[in-house]
């Protein structure tokens, strides 16, 4: 094993967060980094936290977050938030709602940049997560914004979903709408301290009993992230679907298909640096004449050269 | 992919006005940086646990009250005692020109008072992580 690796196993922050971030710029001792602890990863527990804007993920996380603490266990977490398409910037405010959890023991918060790369966020996500299972992180908490391929990419990379919605938002609508009802296994309805929760909660119990499953329906639980109300209850059936998943040998499924992601999407990225670097070479091709065809030619070749 | 520049920015001390750090934090976004926000009433403590987790380039802390000459060199001292001697710090708030060699002294890399230009503070920002870190943008 490398010291470095040994250093961030025996609890070295500042090391940790250092092979995260080699991990996370893909830097070529990053990947050896992740190597050695995809090695030793496939046992954390992966959870997802998804929904609208503003739904309370984040305060939601903090109270899981003192939940898993106070019951003896490591918990890593990472929060995406969009890069400006523009400055390629990014303003991550996720930890305000968790900053007095900061220095909880064995609590290890990570914000990440969507960066907007094609397949960019959710390889470094992923890698991300495999790196904290590997160091030994025992429930790793991953938050990300409600919408677009990006979600879905990380969200089919972990063993349990959460998807938030809050009342008086539409969102029993925008739910159905955007698919995102068919991807949770519990169901949220945050901010149930204000008026129309049972609404919204009404609208997904529907939606959910009016489905057909095949062994695990979904559950819905009203909470209120800021008043600690349901957390419990949340925890608990959280702890439901992990017994459910390893008694079904869908754990392990679940720890597969990740690592089927992250290879394929490491790749995909690559060949798409790949190509915007062909891409800008052959600009004065692509600028001086307009000969599709010649030009596609071209490039073609030049992509086999490339790869190949 | 080349590296962003990743900043913390936090308010430090028990003032509780925090637009100068979100107007600064989002001129950092906007020139292409990675910011960490915090928000209100951060303890050292807490900034040094928050840089060492996100692995920031650059720390920016905004007082308001008054305090900086208590509340910064225990900041300067844990960063040094956790190994974050490759990190700035810069400094923003209400600062008496007497004191600002003092901080500077104290190790803060560089201070912006009310008035400074956005421009001014991105491009300093730019300097301190080149030279601490080598980081290179445009
Ligand atoms: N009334 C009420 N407000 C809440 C509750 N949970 C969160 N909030 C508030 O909702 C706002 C958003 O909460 P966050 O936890 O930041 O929500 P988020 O989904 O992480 O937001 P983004 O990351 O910006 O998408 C904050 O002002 C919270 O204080 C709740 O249970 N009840
Ligand atoms: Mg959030």
């Amino acid at each position: 094993m490398s010291e470095i690796v040994k250093r961030a196993l025996e609890g070295d922050e500042l090391v940790t967060s250092k092979i995260l971030t080699k991990i996370e710029y893909m830097t070529p001792d990053g990947l050896e980094y992740l190597d050695e602890l995809s090695a030793r990863a496939g046992k954390a527990h992966t959870i997802g936290i998804t929904g609208i804007p503003g739904a309370g993920k984040s305060s939601l996380i903090s109270g899981l977050i003192s939940q898993y603490s106070k019951r003896g266990l490591k918990v890593g977490v990472i929060m995406i938030d969009p890069s400006s398409p523009i400055s390629s910037g990014s303003f991550m405010g996720n930890r305000i709602r968790m900053q007095d959890k900061t220095m909880l023991k064995n609590v290890f918060i990570r914000s990440i940049a969507s960066r907007g790369h094609l397949g960019g966020v959710s390889s470094e996500a992923i890698m991300l997560i495999e790196a904290m299972d590997g160091l030994g992180y025992d429930k790793i908490l991953v938050e990300t914004v409600g919408a677009g391929q990006t979600d879905t990419e990380i969200m089919s990379s972990v063993h349990t979903i959460i998807v938030t919605s809050v009342p008086g938002t539409g969102d029993e609508i925008q739910a159905l709408k955007a698919g995102i009802m068919e991807i949770g296994d519990i169901y949220i309805v945050n901010k149930a301290d204000l008026p129309d929760a049972n609404v919204v909660y009404d609208a997904i119990k529907f939606s959910i009993d009016s489905a057909e499953w095949k062994d695990w329906i979904p559950k819905v639980i009203k909470v209120s992230a800021l008043k600690g109300l349901g957390i419990e209850e949340l925890v608990n059936e959280i702890e439901t679907h992990l017994e459910y998943l390893r008694n079904t040998g869908k754990f392990e499924d679940k720890v597969k298909e990740r690592r089927r992601e992250m290879i394929e999407l490491i790749i995909r990225k690559w060949a798409n640096d790949k190509i915007s670097k062909v891409i800008k070479e052959n600009s004065s091709l692509i600028y001086e004449k307009n000969e599709l065809r010649k030009t596609l030619d071209a490039l073609f070749s030049k992509f086999k050269n490339n790869i190949c | 992919m080349e590296k962003r520049i990743k900043v913390v920015v936090s308010k430090l001390g028990l003032d509780g006005h925090d637009r100068g750090a979100k107007v600064i934090a989002r001129a950092l976004k906007d020139a292409g940086m990675e910011v960490v926000y915090t928000g209100l009433r951060q303890t050292p403590e807490q900034i040094v646990k928050t840089a060492i987790q996100e692995d920031a380039d650059i720390i920016g802390v905004s007082i308001l009250s008054g305090a900086h000459l208590e509340l910064v060199p225990p900041l300067v001292k844990l960063m040094k005692d956790k190994g974050l001697n490759d990190v700035g710090l810069i400094v923003g708030g209400v600062i008496p020109p007497q004191d600002i060699d003092k901080l500077k002294e104290m190790g803060v890399d560089d201070i912006f008072l009310p008035g400074s230009s956005l421009k001014e503070i991105v491009d300093k920002i730019k300097r301190i992580a080149y030279n601490k870190r080598g980081i290179k943008i445009e």
